[in-house]
């Protein structure tokens, strides 16, 4: 039987008078990775902030691991990292300081060895020394995803991992993910709006719209199941469907 | 609580002065420029003033101690600032860092940069002023001990509605201390005040601080009541800033904020 990493349950958002995310159910199994789909306010960024412990769900449940993220919020983020185009790190710090500070954070074990590791790892050797802030955006996105990786966290979410990277980076973190998923049985939730991306690197999609999950599956069932040749015309028909009622 | 993330958060700090001589020279700068323009102040009404001819360097130790007050919190409320203009706010949030890690964390960190600011300007008072802080003696502890609780408690009510409301409310960061100085009766006596703002003085510790330094100063009497009332005061008045931090935390879960706060 598969193990169950992240379970959602009822889970409800609200804001004032708007409901952000609306009676949210899904599973995730240790190992798997989901891509969440969705237009801009959909949600999508409100459910990874409660999956993080970041937002407060104003009803429902968010279990990780068997514990519930409200009682057990620091505990569960150990195992846990993220990494967003939204948020930066310390850009006045070299790579290898903030790799260090964020180490220690994460309580990391033979935290020397780990940086090197993933310095090689994303092809950051020659820049360790260097201010964050002083560099490009394809090589602060590595950065970004080394300090993601530091604590070789169980479950990774990602926002966007290679928005704004030209196609050659973005192809090249694309295989990071990848093989840190496959070789390392993690469990990964990736928001994406690059569709190529999340049907190369997810094993199963949710799409959401309005705060409310309305289908889910594997991509290529979605795309028959639609009558779509792709996903993004999967995603376009689904966004469109919207229009047209408004 | 976990040392090892105290400690981090207070590495990433130190890293950013480490890294950064302007930042060093700007925490020294301001100290240094205060005590020399109070210096030369209190110099002036030595010479031209029967009050302050009998004690010299009353108003350069007030204004020694009250910048001490104020790099202390204004240290404070920097560490935050800087995490959320640096656009690093959330990655700190979805760190397993406990509340109270944080306030520990900062409230260290802050000393650091206070203590860095201020020993040069105190080295400074005594071969150009002859003023020197020890010259009220064994108190002098509790008094920094008591200011700088305060300039924690301000820190952590600042930081508190910058969690709470956002970018926004930087000014209020900066504008905090200058808010509350009348009543603290740095430089003056409290019964300078109106009988009714003494009333409210009376519920600042600063003013039992200040009095304090000018007691022992004046007649180089130690009263203890001032420097407890002091203390008491300010513990009530820091446990009371946690809760509103620990407050202000949930309630900007609850809303949201965390997660695009700096936006």
């Amino acid at each position: 039987m598969e193990k169950i990493t992240i379970e959602v349950s009822n889970l409800n958002k609200r804001y004032k008078n708007s409901l952000a995310v609306k009676n949210m159910n899904f599973k995730i199994n240790k190992g798997q990775t989901i891509g969440l789909l969705g237009p801009n306010g959909c949600g999508k960024s409100t459910t990874i902030g409660m999956l993080l412990g970041l937002i407060k769900p104003t009803t429902g449940d968010v279990i990780i691991n068997g514990k519930n993220m409200e009682s057990n919020r620091t505990n569960l983020l150990q195992k846990m990292n993220f990494i967003s185009p939204y948020i930066e790190l310390p850009k006045k710090l070299t790579i290898e300081e903030n790799l260090k500070v964020y180490g220690r954070m994460y309580g990391v074990k033979n935290l020397k060895h780990k940086i090197l590791e993933l310095m090689e790892t994303l092809n950051l050797m020659n820049f360790k020394k260097r201010k964050t802030g002083e560099l490009s955006s394809g090589q602060k996105n590595r950065v970004s995803l080394a300090k993601a990786l530091i604590n070789d966290p169980e479950i990774l979410l990602l926002d966007e991992p290679t928005a704004s990277l030209d196609p050659d980076v973005g192809d090249y973190v694309r295989g990071i993910i990848e093989n840190f998923s496959s070789k390392k049985q993690k469990t990964i939730l990736i928001a994406s709006h690059n569709m190529i991306e999340v049907e190369r690197l997810c094993d199963e999609v949710m799409m959401m719209k309005n705060g409310e999950i309305i289908d889910k599956g594997k991509s290529s069932d979605l795309i028959s199941k639609h009558g779509r040749k792709n996903l993004e015309e999967f995603f376009l028909k689904i966004v469109r469907e919207k229009n047209e009622i408004l | 609580m976990r040392f090892y993330r105290v400690y981090a958060l207070f590495l990433r700090h130190f890293y950013l002065i480490k890294g950064s001589l302007p930042r060093l020279l700007d925490l020294i700068y301001w100290p240094t420029i205060q005590i020399i323009l109070w210096g030369f102040i209190s110099k002036f009404f030595t010479l031209h003033s029967d009050f302050y001819n009998h004690t010299a360097g009353i108003i350069l130790s007030a204004a020694i101690l009250y910048d001490f007050l104020f790099r202390s919190s204004i240290s404070f409320n920097m560490l935050f600032l800087e995490e959320i203009w640096s656009r690093n706010f959330t990655n700190l949030f979805i760190a397993p860092l406990k509340v109270n890690e944080i306030i520990a964390a900062l409230t260290a960190t802050a000393l650091i940069r206070t203590l860095i600011g201020i020993i040069p300007a105190i080295l400074l008072a005594s071969p150009f002023f002859g003023i020197s802080l020890f010259n009220l003696g064994p108190a002098l502890i509790l008094l920094l001990l008591s200011l700088y609780t305060f300039g924690m408690t301000l820190g952590l009510l600042v930081v508190s509605g910058l969690l709470r409301y956002g970018p926004a409310f930087e000014n209020v960061a900066w504008s905090s201390l200058f808010l509350l100085a009348p009543l603290g009766c740095i430089y003056y006596p409290l019964s300078i005040l109106p009988d009714w703002l003494q009333i409210i003085a009376k519920g600042l510790p600063l003013v039992y601080i200040f009095e304090e330094v000018r007691s022992i100063l004046l007649n180089n009497i130690v009263n203890y009541s001032n420097i407890m009332s002091a203390l008491i005061l300010n513990l009530i008045y820091f446990l009371l800033s946690v809760f509103v931090f620990y407050s202000a935390f949930d309630e900007a879960r609850r809303k949201g904020t965390l997660i695009n706060v700096g936006e």
